[in-house]
């Protein structure tokens, strides 16, 4: 009983961080609609912020105001970074905002790489709080049970801040309805930048807090945005009180999990939160969100066709200049090329979702990484053949995709990306922590094509087959009847299903479909390295798809393709730079802000204005 | 009996609100039946809960003397009942055609097909229907780039796709020229003579309702308060009120739903 009361006290204090972490990011999801990425990045920020503050400023006053600095410095670059970054881009087709807070949290990485340094800080203990309270005889961190008093009052300013002021009914009225809030005559862009602000600052707040318990390193922006995005999710998004108990319920189950089933911390939160969504789909206190069909921005999708000749040709010419490439080139850019054509595929794969379908999976890592592990587990476990393996990857994937689809596919929007995201990263962690079976962080190894696989001509040419192929068949798929219902399904849900078309099954299927061929990827993959490890299945992994297909353009068949083709290109360059993920991250957010419409849509828009090619119909 | 749908005390709330209250109806075979009534009358209420968008809190809604009350919109649709919208829904990324053919797939079991094209199938057919609503001269037009009063007749096209034997259409003209307005009708009486299709239909427009319905009925708060022709309703006392009330009887209120 008394460890047990000890332990809720811990759970209590850990959710301090979460919880501000997730209230500052569904704040701004609620006034901006942006599900800003770099969230994990400005709470890495608060970290190390309040780490140099409370180097120069002594006592206990200083850290309390080192905190507190860190805090308002993490809001102003928040600010900037709104200003800077996303004001430019509102207008940008749905979630294209994505991609740019992708490339900030590329971009504060090396920052804070470059100016922190890359060894890890330990945190200082809060002055005059260093020892522990007896809580019926069990011992409790003094600084617990401060955190605890703290982060109610944080909670309630924060309620009596959006309840009771006017800055307050704004935030609330443009949460639920945002052209009122700009036909009352308030200014949007300086609310949309005062909530950034404010969200960023929330961030910064919970970085600091936590560093007498956690410290601060360069993993920390990755490491909480999986359990600031499940919190937000059961809470239900734009919710307080929801942010509020998710952390607690989080928080707590963590704190047993680690004493009685340590193996379990990781996934515990993801069991959590499925159990929740299936009860309440939107969270704890999570209003239905009804998707708008005409809330469409930017400029409506223009009807598919299937290539010219001329573009027949040019293709053909490419893939032959491909298949020739063995004869003309040396055994290093083969390599290079089959990296780039398994990563077109896994991207292609995604955009059949995303383009088509208007599914935002924010978790498709979860079928490449799970494709590879299936292969790598069966080799291992099983002493399967590769080219069973090799066959039986994609499938693995395929049907992990329709359960997850199964289950993600009752929610729509948001919730569906996040839901997607929640179990590529219950994937993760169960590789991550079942280490028996799946050696965790360090992989598993000697994974080899059979004899006559090995030479890597022989591996090249049948990535080229496979990667080709399957592009052409998911390019072939979107000009099918099936292609064809599953765009009526994201176009208008209400006269597809008045007219026969079941939409769920129709996404479901497309969801597995695209499962199996992100699987593909990842079984090209692990045998044309020889390993997999976790970070195959990890959230930067998703996230390299979703850029990549944002990139090339949503809206344009070739778009995963090309983006693809590009980004592995530039991160081919880069790479051998120290600061690489400074200049990716900046280029990133180049392009979002210079084409909005992705590169192919950019081009072809570019091409049109100049006449050199013809603008059909309008 | 030759009764093509049938409601039996047709009722749905909105937490206090009742927006359709006990609603009892009738409509036989190649009948076209206008239901009026102001705004918020309950009347695109009704036609949810009779293709099934909506669940009827209470009643029961009959097709050719089958029940058909809790079926969702694709099973009424398969059971023969196509149905137009007061906001349009269209496919906004693809051609006029395109829209058409999606219902067409849909009819003839094309929708799981993986190989062929589908712009390639149903396309005569399609086009016939296109024709019909004389759309056909902008088959190939992007759907996204039309006029509002365009999409209402591409959506009468998908309505008749699969020749319903029962036509929901709310709103059919709205967003449409006078002009274009009396054709549409037309046609639509045209379409009930030659195929024998029942209609029931909402309209803002007294002149359109007056001029094409076979009978009319009126919805006022939910409540159905008065049926008859068109002399008899104009006459009614009940209907004036609740029009002369809101002022509305002859002019157009179409404008205020574009
Ligand atoms: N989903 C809903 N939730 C709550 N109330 C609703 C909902 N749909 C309709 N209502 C209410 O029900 C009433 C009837 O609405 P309905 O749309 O059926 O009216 P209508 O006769 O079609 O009006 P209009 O001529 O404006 O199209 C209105 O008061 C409306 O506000
Ligand atoms: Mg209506």
């Amino acid at each position: 009983m008394e460890l047990f009361v000890a332990q809720i006290i811990t759970g209590l204090a850990n959710a301090s961080s979460l919880f501000l972490v997730a209230c500052g990011l569904s704040l701004i999801f609620g006034v901006t609609r942006i599900v800003n990425f770099a969230h994990g990045s400005l709470y890495m920020l608060g970290a190390y912020l309040g780490y140099t503050f409370m180097q120069v400023l002594p006592g206990a006053l200083g850290f309390w105001s080192s905190i507190l600095l860190a805090g308002v410095s993490v809001g102003v670059i928040g600010i900037l970074v709104e200003m800077l970054v996303l004001r430019p881009v509102y207008k940008a087709p749905e979630l294209f905002q994505l991609v740019a807070t992708f490339g900030v949290i590329l971009v504060i990485q090396d920052i804070a790489l470059i100016v922190f340094g890359p060894e890890d800080l330990l945190g200082p203990r809060a002055p005059g709080l260093r020892g522990v309270f007896r809580v019926m005889g069990e011992p409790v961190p003094k600084y617990d049970i401060i955190l605890l008093v703290i982060t109610p009052i944080v909670a309630l300013a924060l309620w009596y801040l959006i309840t009771q002021t006017r800055v307050g009914v704004l935030v609330r009225a443009a949460t639920q309805d945002r052209e009122m809030v700009s036909a009352l005559g308030v200014n949007q862009a300086w609310l949309f930048t005062g909530v950034f602000g404010l969200g960023s600052a929330l961030a910064g707040l919970g970085g600091a807090l936590q560093l007498p318990k956690g410290g601060a390193d360069l993993l920390m922006d990755f490491h909480i945005l999986a359990p600031v995005f499940v919190v937000v999710v059961i809470g239900g998004m734009g919710s307080l009180p929801g942010a509020y108990l998710a952390a607690v319920i989080i928080s707590v189950l963590n704190v047993f999990a680690v004493t009685y089933l340590p193996q379990s911390t990781l996934v515990l939160m993801f069991v959590v939160m499925i159990v929740v969504l299936t009860i309440r789909p939107y969270g704890l206190f999570g209003r239905e969100e009804v998707a708008g069909e005409h809330g469409q921005v930017g400029e409506p999708e223009r009807p598919i066709k299937p290539a010219s000749p001329r573009v027949q040709l040019l293709t053909s010419v490419f893939i032959l200049l491909l298949a020739m490439m063995p004869i003309y080139s040396a055994s290093f850019s083969l390599v290079f090329t089959t990296d780039v054509l398994i990563f077109c595929l896994f991207a292609a794969s995604l955009h059949f979702l995303l383009g088509l379908g208007g599914l935002v999976s924010f978790g498709h890592a979860a079928y490449y990484g799970g494709g590879a592990y299936v292969a790598a587990l069966l080799v291992t476990h099983a002493n399967t053949p590769m080219e069973l393996a090799f066959l039986l990857a994609p499938l693995g994937a395929g049907i992990a995709a329709l359960v997850i689809g199964w289950v993600c596919l009752r929610l729509t929007g948001v919730y569906f990306a996040m839901l997607t995201l929640a179990f590529a990263q219950l994937l993760w962690s169960l590789v991550f922590q079942w280490g028996e079976v799946t050696g965790g962080d360090d992989g598993i190894v000697n994974i080899w094509p059979s004899e006559w696989l090995k030479p890597t001509i022989v591996y090249y040419y049948l990535t080229l087959l496979f990667c080709v192929g399957g592009i052409l068949l998911l390019r072939h798929i979107a000009h099918s009847p099936f292609g064809y219902a599953l765009r009526a399904a994201r176009d208008s849900k209400r006269q597809a299903e008045s007219t026969g078309i079941d939409t769920r099954k129709i996404q479901l299927l497309a969801f597995g479909f695209a499962g199996f061929m992100g699987g593909l990827a990842g079984a090209l993959f692990v045998f044309s390295k020889g390993s997999v490890f976790p970070n195959e299945l990890e959230i930067a992994r998703s996230f390299d798809a979703l850029i990549v297909v944002f990139l090339g353009g949503v809206k344009t068949l070739a778009g995963g393709v090309a983006g693809g083709v590009f980004f592995k290109g530039i991160e081919d360059i880069l790479l051998k730079f120290e600061y690489w993920r400074l200049v990716m991250g900046l280029l990133i957010i180049f392009v979002v802000v210079l084409a909005p419409e992705g590169i192919v849509g950019s081009l072809r828009k570019g091409a049109e204005r100049l006449n050199l090619i013809k603008s059909k119909d309008m | 009996m030759n009764g093509v749908l049938k409601t039996e005390r047709l009722t749905k709330t909105f937490g206090g609100l009742i927006a359709v209250d006990d609603v009892s109806l009738e409509l036989q075979k190649g009948e076209l039946l206008a239901l009026i009534g102001p705004n918020g009358a309950g009347k695109s209420t009704c036609f949810n809960m009779l293709m099934g968008q909506l669940k009827a809190t209470s009643g029961k809604v009959y097709l050719a003397d089958e029940e058909i009350t809790d079926l969702s919109p694709r099973q009424v649709w398969r059971k023969g009942v196509g149905r137009t919208f007061q906001i349009t829904a269209t496919y906004s990324s693809m051609t006029v055609i395109e829209n058409v053919q999606m219902a067409l797939l849909s009819h003839f079991g094309d929708i799981l097909r993986f190989l062929p094209r589908a712009h390639l199938l149903h396309r005569e057919e399609a086009l016939k229907l296109l024709d019909l609503v004389g759309m056909a001269d902008q088959a190939d037009r992007h759907c996204a780039v039309l006029a509002y009063g365009d999409l209402k007749r591409i959506e009468l096209a998908i309505a008749l796709a699969h020749s319903p034997m029962l036509l929901l259409m709310d709103e059919p003209t709205a967003g449409m020229s006078p002009k274009e307005r009396v054709d549409l009708m037309e046609l639509t009486a045209k379409i009930v003579r030659d195929q024998g299709v029942s209609v029931l239909f909402t309209e803002h427009d007294m002149d359109v309702v007056f001029a094409h319905s076979h009978r009319i009925m009126v919805l006022n708060r939910g409540k159905l308060i008065a049926e008859g022709d068109a002399g008899e309703i104009r006459n009614n006392p009940l209907v004036q009120e609740v029009y002369l009330g809101g002022g509305t009887l002859f002019t157009s209120e179409v404008e205020s739903h574009a």
